[in-house]
């Protein structure tokens, strides 16, 4: 018999599981697509512009910026998909479209390309986009739409179009002809935090609510969450732990006073906590590596969260918080490495 | 704790899952592998010193008759494997690479199988010193893939009491039977082995462990342990590296062996089920090593199964006799899939502590032929690590080039090359062959 083999030469281990970044990212993807779908039937064809926008414009300054930095084109590893879409969900709906392409060139820029691209990036790419928008745009970014108007699937909100470089229109009026039903163009945290108005728990619960493009619905980003953390494409231990912070954080307030003060349910289904939670302080490149600093890290995002909505001038807190525990997870992971294996003191277990 | 301990299961935290394989070879008995017109015995088959030749070229040899001697303590003499003369003592090329002297054994046709060396005595009446003596006498090496020699093993430092002997059935590699076969089919040369090695050691107890994939091997053993008999034997979890002593010590005993340290530092010795059986077999009868059980196996060969290899017998004789199919691009690994060793040739020969050769086929190798992306931080290397280091940092910092801090800060030293983290790792880092060079650099600097 012939055994002239070809004989190819590696170094162990000679065997290897399947799961590669791609598929990793392009999970992720499947989980935000019920949420983006979600958002696009709430608030309408405006959204699906702003999502368009901002996924298309992080794609194509990802491209841009591997052509000019002379790297391979990174495109197809999906990562940044998850930053266009995650950045448009964040946004207000009514969002001027050409401040959210800013937004999104930021995000790509100085949130990713700067740092070297992915797994280099110190903070999630998608919330600086946010963050340098809420700078550069505070009125823009905190003008609400209501939900389910009865004309958003065949008209923009009249902001959505506005020229590049000039300011959105007013919406006061055009929300006050457009209301034809109950839903206030008020967030509920907003409702909760300078009227005391609150928003029913259902309502939070199932999206029925003023907000954020995708941060309105606690049920959908939620089954998303519980997809890739069975995937384990997702450390179920960070949104654990962030809502798990900001549940305990609020709780003695609520309980010292119930009326100003939220109860801890509404916190967690309110505003951007859940999307923050599940998709984005999970983002794996910019949480700590070990398994402690995990929840050090995301007990932090969840308690500043609420002091930041309690205490602070913003009725929201989440972006700042995940920017803040995303800083500071390199600290927390070189404070929390592993216990190596038999090392001294560990008391022997049974 | 009471609770606690009943639902634990014996098992060790972190580690991997990965595909088994072994139902390609699990259910074929052990098959004897003819001779190979030509034995190529390298002098250096163990860990420490090589061994010094006994015989010169143009002798004749028996098989079995002692063709080398130990040089020192930390060294193991070599046997003929078969019937024949001594072609040359030459450099052969190694299974590592370099050429390594090696006895040429021209083996005479239709030589026989029977062992013709041997000295039978009565174990019963041996001392323990007498036990050591005749484990070095034999050549024995741990066969479990670490070619340490056994009888150093048997006599750990003074200031450590050994109280337990930890045998080691778990064969935790994919592809691997060589372990589960012998266990089925000799447990009496493996129990004969456990009890020559607790007299030597003088150990009141000892600890079999076994994969729970392998319960017809626990159950095998079980039936032949009288209900008092000081030897235990326990199913552990399915998970690789199960077979890494210091997991499979945590598992049995809950024992941590402290890092840097070997077993006897918890009071404990660990032997693999191949070198016992082959103690329980040879040390009565005065014989020593000269042929293994490998498993043969993987897409790539025709007719896999379970050998028993004359030691020096070249790979292309054993793959000829197990039929590959050659048109194909393999990856040939000697040992299993995940520790094992990448050859380049087919003339190295079957050593003692060789496990397995593995032939995988290129359309496996394709799925690892993907691009080495960037570290994302999923922390897949930080939850798989057997010995709870950070792979992920570690990987960074030897990307960085900054090897010092690894071992010094980061535990380098404690990676004993399992592969989990290169094998979870999602941006495919050859992360085990950067911690490779960064210990051999950090080795080097030393020197």
């Amino acid at each position: 018999m012939d055994t002239k083999l070809k004989i190819e030469l590696r170094t162990s281990p000679h065997l290897k599981q399947t799961v590669t970044v791609e598929q990793i990212m392009r999970n992720v993807v499947y989980a935000l697509l019920p949420v983006c779908a979600f958002a696009v039937y709430a608030f309408g064809i405006s959204v699906l512009a702003l999502l368009t926008v901002t996924t298309l414009t992080c794609v194509l300054g990802e491209y841009l910026f591997c052509r000019l930095s002379d790297k391979p084109n990174t495109v197809n590893d999906w990562s940044i998909v998850i930053t266009g879409l995650l950045l448009g969900l964040t946004l207000p709906p009514g969002f001027p479209l050409w401040m959210a392409a800013v937004a999104a060139v930021v995000a790509v820029g100085l949130g990713k390309a700067l740092f070297g691209g992915l797994g280099y990036n110190v903070m999630n790419p998608a919330l600086v986009g946010r963050a340098f928008v809420q700078a550069a745009f505070p009125v823009a970014i905190t003008t609400w739409t209501p939900a389910f108007l009865n004309g958003r699937f065949t008209e923009f909100i009249p902001s959505t179009l506005t020229a590049p470089f000039m300011q959105p229109p007013a919406l006061g009026d055009w929300i006050e002809q457009a209301q034809v039903d109950a839903f206030s163009g008020a967030t509920p945290l907003a409702l909760k935090k300078f009227e005391q108005i609150s928003t029913p728990v259902g309502d939070l619960f199932t999206g029925m609510t003023a907000g954020s493009a995708g941060e309105t619905s606690a049920l959908i980003i939620l089954a998303g969450g519980l997809y890739l953390a069975a995937r384990r494409m997702m450390d179920w231990r960070i949104p654990v732990g962030v809502l798990l912070g900001a549940a305990l954080t609020s709780l003695p307030f609520w309980l010292a006073d119930s009326v100003r003060y939220p109860d801890p349910l509404f916190v967690l289904l309110s505003g951007g906590l859940m999307l923050g939670a599940v998709f984005m302080a999970s983002d794996m490149v910019a949480s700590p590596v070990t398994p402690r600093g995990v929840w050090i890290y995301s007990l932090f995002i969840g308690v500043l969260t609420v002091i930041i909505r309690l205490f602070g001038g913003l009725t929201e807190g989440v972006m700042y918080a995940i920017l803040l525990g995303n800083a500071i997870s390199p600290l927390i992971a070189s404070v929390t490495q592993p216990r190596v294996f038999g090392a001294a003191g560990k008391e022997p277990r049974a | 704790m009471g609770i606690l301990n009943l639902l634990r299961r014996n098992t060790f935290e972190r580690g991997i899952h990965p595909q088994q394989h072994k139902e390609l070879t699990c259910s074929l008995p052990i098959r004897r592998l003819p001779f190979a017109p030509t034995l190529i015995v390298p002098l250096s088959q163990h860990a420490g010193a090589p061994a010094i030749p006994l015989v010169k070229p143009g002798q004749e040899v028996v098989r079995g008759e002692p063709v080398a001697r130990a040089n020192g303590f930390v060294s193991a003499p070599l046997h003929a494997p078969a019937t024949g003369r001594v072609e040359s003592i030459q450099l052969m090329t190694s299974a590592r690479g370099p050429k390594t002297e090696s006895i040429i054994i021209h083996v005479y046709q239709g030589s026989s199988q029977e062992v013709l060396y041997s000295v039978p005595r009565n174990i019963d009446t041996m001392t323990p010193e007498e036990i050591i003596q005749a484990v070095q006498d034999a050549g024995m090496v741990g066969l479990g893939g670490a070619a340490f020699p056994t009888h150093v093993k048997m006599k750990p430092p003074p200031e450590h009491k050994v109280d337990t002997l930890v045998v080691n059935g778990c064969e935790c590699e994919p592809y691997l039977t060589c372990d589960h076969r012998l266990m089925l089919e000799q447990t009496d040369d493996l129990l004969s082995g456990i009890r020559i090695v607790m007299r030597a050691l003088g150990v009141e107890r000892t600890m079999i462990g076994i994969e729970d994939n392998k319960m017809d091997a626990v159950d095998a053993i079980a039936r032949q342990l009288a209900a008092n008999s000081p030897i235990s034997v326990h199913a552990v979890q399915t998970k690789y590296p199960q077979g890494a002593e210091k997991m499979l010590i945590e598992s049995l005993l809950g024992r941590r062996v402290p890092s840097g340290s070997f077993p006897s530092a918890v009071g404990v010795s660990v032997f693999n089920v191949s070198t016992l059986a082959q103690i329980g077999a040879l040390l009565p009868m005065g014989q020593g090593v000269i042929e293994r059980v490998v498993t043969v196996t993987g897409p790539g060969v025709q007719h896999p199964g379970n050998y028993l290899v004359p030691v020096g017998t070249p790979l292309r004789f054993l793959l000829e006799f197990a039929g590959s199919a050659p048109q194909q691009a393999h990856e040939l690994i000697l040992g299993g899939p995940m520790m094992g060793m990448s050859v380049a040739s087919l003339d190295v020969p079957v050593t003692k502590a060789v496990s397995g050769l593995v032939l995988l086929e290129a359309s496996d190798a394709d799925l690892r032929e993907v691009k080495v992306q960037p570290c994302i931080r999923c922390a897949y290397c930080v939850e798989a690590c057997p010995m709870h280091l950070n792979p992920s940092t570690l990987g960074l910092l030897a990307a960085k080039g900054d090897y010092e801090r690894m071992a010094k800060q980061f535990h380098l030293d404690d990676c004993f090359e399992c592969g989990c983290c290169s094998y979870v790792c999602p941006s495919n880092i050859p992360l085990v062959q950067y911690f490779r060079i960064a210990k051999t650099i950090n080795r080097e600097k030393a020197a």
